[in-house]
């Protein structure tokens, strides 16, 4: 058991109620991560591989707690490898091979006591497209709960989540209706609180806005900004303007490898690096 | 020039017009059964009232009194068909989660065509595996008493029989499934079982249930192992331990002895078979139905 620091936790707690776990949300294996760091998940020296192909190359990276961390670069450069390896969802494919270290509040991911269904628990994901159930709204947002066991107020998990994903008032009078016959932005505001009332600790999103319209893709920016009070984000994104808007650290990768991490107004304004020059100012990419 | 163009454009209406007979052939045979059926039917009902042939008790159109109520032999077909149902949909149904949410494409790829082995043994020796081996060594050594032709065993093999169309169909449907589903899910932290039963299943329900229909049809069809295991005593019982006739074993029995042609003995497989006809054709309309919305949900 690593002693939790008094700042740290005591941080947290003022921060995030919700994370604390409450009486009332007793779910499946309440493991309680061992926090080391400020640093919400880590890479050192990561590799990913599909067969022989090196996807993600030696990935050194410190992911910070409560921040809006933003992977920008251009298509296919491993963006979605890597977010895809933070809460295991490349283990489905075969030839996937990951080397180096990849920890979670000290844990190492791919250790052998990890758990990739309790890793989830603590890690959410938001899909490019929005991938709701074919279930009513409500149970589009309960399932999750329901299936770790949940026994608290379930319409009162399910109103909090989707008030924290801004799509409440758009829903409240249709719970029981088919989560199909909502708007692709509504889906997809809908598959984020779906998402947050399992109370993770880290939400994961790949491009969440690449499949909407521009109003769609604003309310789900702001949402973003919202959502950092309470869960670590990673958001990989093609669009810059999102990336400079909503983002606090920007990672740019290039061919598998991570060229520059910084913080966001440093990477658009004045960065390092060349490459990340050539790329935010669209020369390439 | 046009001497050319012209032989090709020859050639090309003679190819259709072949095709178009290749075509033609298959709806004709299928008009000429159904004709064949309706007209001798018609022949029958003309000295049998249709509400005594659907509705009555007792069938026993060869033994005096001669009786023609089809009931008993509806009765032995589904609860033969109804018995394989019972055996065939928990491991068809298994085997369609196994191969499409679990078995690596290695394991996958032997197991599928073993299954179409399965689909492709002669009825025969399905109906000689329940009379030698399912009647004597399982069903009586737990059933004392049990006769030699049974429903239960009768049941067991044709279960066994449609296990590879509901696992394939199943299989089917379940790969239908979007995988975005499966992802959302694994990232609320769902279990592979989970994911299987919750997400899988019920998004591909209207499939599983076409793929359950669709054999059930191909159970009340099946022919030779039902004559050979299930016998030949027309009985309104749903006692599976004793012997039964369905509607295919009749017609078998009749087609087979030597009843005389144009009596109204003869005519009652072609009642029998209208009625059996009608009954697989509804399941199927209905299956198709089924599997048509199934398709449009994922469009
Ligand atoms: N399942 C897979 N099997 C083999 N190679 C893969 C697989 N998935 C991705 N790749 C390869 O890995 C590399 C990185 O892919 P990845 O999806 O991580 O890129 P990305 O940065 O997310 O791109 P995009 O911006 O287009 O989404 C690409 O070259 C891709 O072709
Ligand atoms: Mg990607």
């Amino acid at each position: 058991m690593v002693i939790v620091p008094e700042t740290i936790s005591g941080r947290q707690e003022a921060q995030s109620p919700s994370r604390m776990t409450p009486p009332a949300l007793r779910l499946r294996k309440p493991s309680q991560p061992a926090v080391t760091s400020d640093s919400v998940i880590r890479a050192e020296g990561v590799t990913i591989r599909y067969a022989d192909f090196a996807a993600v190359r030696d990935v050194t990276i410190e992911i910070p707690d409560r921040q809006v961390t933003a992977i920008i670069g251009p298509s296919g450069c491993g963006k979605s490898t890597f977010l895809r390896a933070i809460n295991r969802m490349n283990d489905f494919i075969p030839s996937m091979s990951i080397s180096g270290l990849l920890t979670y509040r000290g844990q190492d991911i791919y250790g052998p006591k990890s758990d990739a269904v309790d890793l989830r628990r603590r890690i959410g994901m938001v899909f490019q497209k929005p991938n709701p159930f074919p279930k009513t709204i409500f149970k589009n947002v309960a399932w999750g709960a329901s299936i770790n066991g949940y026994r608290g107020d379930i319409h009162e998990l399910v109103e909090r989540a989707l008030r924290r994903a801004a799509i409440w008032d758009e829903v409240k009078d249709k719970l029981n209706q088919s989560a199909f016959a909502l708007s692709g932005g509504q889906q997809q505001r809908l598959c984020i609180a779906r998402a947050i009332a399992l109370e993770p600790d880290v939400l994961l999103m790949d491009e969440p806005c690449s499949a909407l319209d521009p109003i769609a893709t604003a309310r789900i920016e702001d949402l973003i900004d919202q959502l950092k009070t309470h869960y670590t984000v990673v958001l990989v994104t093609h669009n810059m303007q999102q990336a400079a808007r909503v983002s606090d650290l920007t990672a740019f990768m290039y061919m598998g490898e991570l060229i520059e991490f910084d913080a966001t107004d440093k990477i658009f304004t004045t960065p390092s690096e060349q490459r990340t020059q050539d790329y935010i100012t669209g020369r390439f990419g | 020039m046009t001497g050319i163009t012209g032989i090709v454009r020859i050639k090309e209406r003679l190819i259709h017009g072949v095709l178009f007979l290749c075509a033609l052939a298959s709806v004709a045979t299928t008009a000429g059964i159904i004709w064949v059926l309706a007209a001798e039917s018609y022949l029958f009902f003309q000295e049998l009232h249709l509400l005594d042939f659907l509705f009555g008790l007792r069938w026993a159109p060869l033994l005096e009194p001669k009786s023609f109520g089809v009931l008993p032999l509806v009765c032995g077909t589904f609860l033969v068909a109804g018995g394989a149902l019972l055996v065939a949909v928990p491991i068809g149904l298994g085997s369609g989660i196994f191969l499409s949410e679990y078995a690596p494409s290695r394991v996958r790829s032997i197991v599928k065509p073993i299954l179409e082995i399965l689909a492709g043994i002669p009825t025969v020796v399905y109906g000689y595996f329940a009379l030698m081996f399912v009647t004597p060594h399982i069903i009586q050594p737990l059933a004392p008493g049990t006769d030699i032709f049974n429903a239960a065993s009768a049941a067991i093999v044709v279960g066994i029989m449609i296990i590879p169309t509901i696992a394939s169909l199943c299989d089917d449907a379940f790969r239908a499934v979007p995988q975005s589903l499966r992802e959302g899910a694994y990232a609320l932290s769902a279990t592979r079982l989970e994911v299987s039963t919750r997400v899988v299943l019920p998004s591909a329900m209207s499939g599983v249930i076409a793929a359950v229909i669709l054999a059930f049809a191909r159970a009340i069809g099946e022919t030779m192992a039902v004559t050979l295991a299930a016998g030949a005593m027309p009985r309104l019982t749903l006692n599976p331990l004793v012997s039964i006739q369905t509607m295919t074993s009749y017609i078998v029995q009749v087609s087979l002895g030597d009843t005389p042609h144009g009596t109204i003995e003869y005519q009652t497989i072609f009642a029998v078979g209208m009625l059996l006809f009608l009954v697989t054709l509804t399941f199927n309309v209905i299956a198709q139905g089924v599997l048509r919305r199934f398709r449009e949900a994922y469009e």
